[in-house]
């Protein structure tokens, strides 16, 4: 699988040597998956902040780049539509999987209701000490001195535990969860899946156990899982009578709770190997890890984008986006503006205001799973700091061929103790 | 400059001297004040500054935006008396406000 990545050999052109027209695209997954976006993202900022590409493999998009522009569209729900996807590509139309975050009130913000209880922060303190003693025992359990891949053992593996927990979910099956996540978000090129029928095949296994487990819990509700409370829930109980909704919504919990903490426990490691006078800033005061997480979280923006349509025409930045139009917000570019953050590309443990960044979108489409994520991103450092004096980065990452989910194949790492 | 007092949800009271304009929810973050978590910084989407409303003074705080209503509309833990603090400015007649903490902010 990695190795069909590898052959392909594309190019990347300094952005700065072709024209800002219609054609600069910078919706290539090959620019995520070689970390060379960045350099696009800071022309656009600069020269074209809203910027329309006419030719993509999504078809013509608009990419809005500026940490106030995206403010502006992602708090604009009635002119800036949800309703039929979120990413820049469009669903298999055979195949279309409808998900609260891709709809717009009311019905998103009934469907929302129901299941944001579960992580919301009163049902969290009951989460906290099963996954501390999860990512304890997780921790103990690796070698020290030798070389391991922090992705697998760590990031996956955590998050693929809490999410088990989230949906009581057969514990011994968890790995089921991890697969079903990246066959949703794979794009064809990534070698996770080899065609669109392999990702239906699959997805309707995932949704068929679900419905058993979803049956299971009409009789005998669980204590605070999404399942027991999809069944519950005034506005979802009815739901295996629309099984591709049911699907939907459980892809979205799944995919919201993998991929972006994932790759923000693996972010961080990262981040912190790259600026070391912060990872000794830390060592001095463990005590700055609760502004150091959303400043991971804004770091790595494991979600590159979110994606709009336009409901009628509206201007932004003095460009007339036309009714029907795809809006792109880039997350990842909004978050290194450094009109709005300063210093954006340097890691800081210790910013005034680290919560003030796009990573977690704003407005009614916000993450529902946003305190989880900092919570299981706290417990983790504040265990890594009990146990090592430094996790070390000894290669190169292997960065997602995906211009959605921005994270990591794979971060070799050789851990030292304290 | 008016007064509000700030109760957390433990039940203790914080008064503050707020200049006239300023929103309640800097006036809690410029002093200190803890429970509120502002992340969007006083734009109306995020929902982080969710406070309740001393019911006495509903009536001159007045209810809020549809803007803040939807972002309001998805805390499972509002109330009628819920508020957004970014979005109440302090003035003259709201002299003496007295505003409570929810346990947690989203």
């Amino acid at each position: 699988m990695s190795e069909a990545i590898n052959t392909r050999e594309e190019i990347v052109v300094d952005p700065y040597s072709i024209p800002l027209d219609g054609h600069f695209n910078v919706a290539q997954s090959h620019l995520f998956e070689q970390n060379a976006h960045w350099a696009y993202f800071e022309r656009l900022r600069k020269e074209a902040p809203v910027h329309f590409c006419e030719e993509s493999e999504f078809g013509p998009y608009w990419s809005i780049t500026r940490f106030e522009d995206i403010m502006h569209v992602d708090t604009n729900h009635k002119v800036f539509s949800s309703e039929g996807g979120i990413t820049l590509g469009d669903q298999d139309e055979d195949f279309t999987l409808p998900m609260f975050i891709a709809m717009d009130p009311p019905k998103h913000d009934d469907q929302r209701k129901v299941v944001s209880p579960v992580v919301a922060p009163i049902n969290l303190v009951k989460l906290e000490s099963t996954i501390r003693a999860r990512a304890a025992n997780l921790l103990d359990a690796l070698p020290v001195g030798e070389e391991i891949d922090w992705v697998d053992r760590i990031s996956i593996e955590l998050t693929t535990q809490m999410l088990a927990t989230l949906f009581d979910f057969p514990f011994e099956q968890r790995r089921k969860l991890t697969r079903w996540s990246d066959v949703a978000t794979a794009n064809l090129e990534q070698g996770i899946i080899e065609s669109e029928d392999q990702r239906r095949e699959e997805l309707v296994e995932c949704l068929t156990t679900f419905i058993e487990i979803f049956k299971e819990r009409q009789q005998t509700p669980g204590d605070n899982d999404l399942i027991t409370m999809l069944a519950h829930g005034d506005s979802t109980k009815d739901m295996l009578e629309r099984p591709m909704e049911f699907l939907g919504n459980l892809i979205l919990l799944i995919v919201g709770g993998n991929d972006t903490t994932r790759n923000s426990i693996t972010g961080g490691i990262l981040a912190l190997n790259q600026h070391p006078d912060q990872y000794q800033k830390l060592r001095e005061n463990p005590g700055l890890i609760a502004s150091m997480v959303p400043e991971i979280i804004r770091w790595q923006t494991p979600l590159a984008h979110m994606r709009r349509r336009a409901l009628e025409d509206t201007v932004i930045g003095g460009k007339t986006i036309k009714k029907g139009d795809k809006v792109v917000m880039w997350y990842v570019s909004g978050n290194r503006d450094e009109s709005a953050i300063e210093t954006p590309d340097k890691f800081i443990i210790d910013r005034a205001k680290p919560r003030q960044h796009l990573s977690f979108g704003f407005g009614i489409h916000r993450c529902m799973g946003n305190r989880l994520a900092e919570m299981q991103l706290r417990i983790v450092w504040e265990e890594i700091l009990k146990r090592f004096d430094t996790v070390e980065v000894v290669g190169e990452p292997t960065y997602i061929r995906s211009a959605f989910v921005k994270g990591y194949a794979h971060l070799p790492v050789v851990l030292h103790k304290k | 400059m008016a007064k509000v007092t700030f109760v957390q949800f433990s039940g203790e009271t914080t008064t503050i001297d707020a200049d006239n304009g300023d929103s309640v929810m800097k006036i809690a973050l410029d002093n200190l004040v803890p429970g509120i978590d502002a992340d969007c910084g006083g734009e109306c989407s995020c929902a982080t500054c969710h406070i309740l409303v001393e019911s006495e003074w509903m009536v001159r705080v007045g209810a809020g935006n549809d803007q803040e209503n939807a972002m309001l509309g998805l805390n499972p833990d509002r109330e009628p008396n819920s508020r957004l603090s970014c979005q109440i400015a302090m003035t003259d007649e709201l002299n003496g406000l007295v505003v409570n903490l929810p346990e947690f902010q989203y």
